[in-house]
């Protein structure tokens, strides 16, 4: 299939436990423009200092903490709904719009194609630059992003098109219009009406699964996260400002909340882990977008062999038994 | 997310007087317990404890509980000041309950209904694994039954301690609200002050009506996160039942003197139809 030429952020951004991995990389690259103006041999050198790109890389993401992995599905450099759109989808045909108020930049939906498959694609955006971030409120939804969502998921429904839901987002927008127009309403209804749309749903977490504002369109027969997305009921610094009235705890808050793709995948809440190129999605972005790519196209191949009652109820069995675990316990 | 709320903490009644949060009025603490912790000066709806909403609600005796035996577990092992588990003991000290919601069936004027209470003097009604099933539950209980069900809330959202646990409670309530109403189930949600959070994103949010006790504070983001965000003073009355019913976000606005009247009269009609 025809790929598109990525957009790249001009700045390459290294995260502060990055460094070392950014210092090495940019010896290396003094070296290899050294190389070509001096007569000294500086291939044993280089050599050296790609091995050590590569080892150090491997240990630093071997042991990313909790709060370095939100770091990395927050990096200025990660693959975004806009990337996956023009990288990995064809065709696509964005429907605008929720019919009852207005149209929300940070919900996209609209027709796309994935490996030949017809399907509606539905997706956070965050935006890329200032502007875009500003007008998209840095992927926070309105209510009208969520009903624009749940019209075109009925739309999906009606022409029997699979629906592939992407999440990225640091939650629902708090604000005055959007407490106005129903925000909890809004997801609540969301999260409902998926229960019953009569197509398959897959869900991937590709950065941030922020909350409610996340979940108003994460009721998937599949759901997945990247390796280095997080999904959690609050942001580590919400749930530090909460608990130590101060946003200093995100740290700890990261830990506590267990929100990084193993721990949520251990505790049975997600059904799948989507592994990322060594150094994060934001190094090797066409790799990490490719990976979700194979996933989905897996998932639904799966998926459309169910008849339509058993992936209904599979739906409804799936989160109705997820969390409910440790409440069979009975008290003492 | 359980939203810090602005009020103080301290539940009414207290001790022999009790002073009004709303109006600063200072009420025999006796007399606002006979007034269904109405304010007798400005009438404002302070928040009752299950035990007491179940008393206001059902008819005498009528009441059985169901599902009591499910308690809480820290699966997350999470910490912050102290253990959530020993959290959970002292909230079990202070209540005498296992967790924040109070579930079972009951007649409200002789209708026979399912009924599931969130007790805000539970680590302020936040949801958890047990809030989420005992509501799910109770749904299913009406469901087997071919009975309404009444949900009362009063929470400041899901329970941080239990991660994202807490945040799938939102997709099981509406999971079987939804297979409730497929199924020709009739709810009501009866919205008191404090409901945010992820109670209002999800059971809240999706019954067939939607009350509102007066003056009670409904969102989804808490003011002062939103004040935070938009670093602008919030418009008068924000947040609250009026408000919100101006807005088309609420069906009616009951009062607690009037609750069971209207409830009675809503299950009339809901059956009405069915004849």
């Amino acid at each position: 299939m025809a790929r598109k030429k990525l957009k790249t952020s001009s700045k390459p951004a290294a995260l502060p436990f990055e460094q070392p991995i950014e210092d090495v990389r940019n010896r290396l690259k003094e070296l290899e423009s050294l190389a070509g103006k001096t007569a000294h041999d500086l291939t044993e050198e280089i050599a050296f200092y790609q091995e050590r790109l590569t080892t150090l890389t491997q240990e630093v993401y071997g042991g990313l903490t909790a709060w370095n992995r939100v770091q990395v599905a927050r990096h200025p450099n990660r693959p975004l709904t806009t990337d996956f759109i023009q990288y990995l989808f064809t065709d696509f045909v964005e429907l605008h719009g929720d019919g009852l108020y207005g149209d929300d930049p940070a919900m996209v939906t609209g027709f796309a194609t994935l490996e030949g498959r017809r399907l509606l694609l539905v997706a956070q955006r965050k935006g890329r630059d200032v502007k875009e971030r500003l007008r998209c409120h840095f992927g926070s939804s309105h209510p009208e992003g969520y009903r624009k969502a749940l019209s075109k998921m009925r739309l999906a429904e009606r022409l029997q098109l699979p629906i592939v839901c992407l999440i990225n987002t640091p939650g629902a927008y708090p604000g005055v219009g959007a407490e106005e127009r129903g925000q909890a309403r809004a997801i609540a209804e969301n999260i409902h009406e998926m229960f019953g749309i009569q197509v398959p749903i897959v869900v991937v977490v590709i950065g941030e699964g922020g909350s409610g504002g996340a979940l108003g369109i994460a009721i998937g027969d599949r759901v997945g996260m990247m390796e280095n997305a997080w999904y959690s009921v609050i942001s580590p610094e919400g749930c530090a400002s909460i608990l130590w009235h101060s946003a200093d705890g995100k740290e700890e808050a990261a830990e506590a909340l267990k929100l990084t793709a193993n721990p949520m995948h251990d505790l049975g809440l997600v059904d799948q882990v989507i592994p990322e190129p060594v150094g994060g999605a934001h190094a090797h972005p066409k790799e990490a977008m490719r990976a979700v790519a194979d996933q989905i196209d897996l998932w639904l191949t799966e998926l459309e062999k169910l008849p339509l009652d058993a992936l209904l109820e599979a739906r409804y069995q799936k989160f109705r038994t997820i969390a409910s675990a440790g409440s069979l316990v009975t008290s003492p | 997310m359980a939203w810090r709320l602005g009020r103080k903490k301290k539940d009414m009644p207290g001790g022999l007087w009790s002073k009004c949060s709303s109006c600063g009025t200072m009420i025999y603490t006796k007399e606002l317990v006979a007034n269904q912790n109405i304010c007798t000066s400005c009438g404002f709806h302070h928040t009752l404890n299950a035990q007491r909403r179940m008393e206001i609600t059902a008819d005498p005796g009528t009441f059985q509980e169901y599902f009591a035996d499910l308690a809480p577990q820290d699966r997350l092992q999470f910490v912050d000041s102290i253990p959530y588990s020993e959290k959970i003991e002292k909230a079990q000290k202070k209540t005498g309950n296992a967790d924040a919601c109070l579930t079972g069936l009951c007649e409200v004027k002789g209708h026979a209904v399912a009924i599931a209470i969130i007790d805000f003097s539970f680590m302020g009604g936040s949801m958890g694994e047990v809030v989420g099933e005992k509501i799910t539950r109770t749904v299913e209980l009406a469901q087997e039954k071919g009975l309404p069900v009444f949900i009362f809330s009063a929470s400041g959202g899901a329970r941080m301690h239990e991660g994202a646990i807490s945040l799938m409670q939102m997709a099981k309530t509406c999971a079987v609200l939804q297979r409730f109403r497929k199924n020709g189930g009739f709810s009501v949600s009866i919205m008191t002050n404090p409901t945010t959070g992820g109670v209002t994103a999800s059971f809240a949010s999706v019954c067939d009506i939607m009350i509102g006790e007066p003056q009670a504070l409904i969102g989804f983001a808490g003011p002062r996160v939103i004040q935070n965000t938009i670093r602008q003073d919030l418009p008068e009355g924000f947040q609250r039942s009026e408000f919100l019913l101006e807005k088309g976000q609420l069906d009616m606005i009951v009062s607690r003197e009037e609750m069971r009247d209207r409830l009675s009269l809503l299950l009339d009609y809901a059956a009405a139809g069915k004849k």
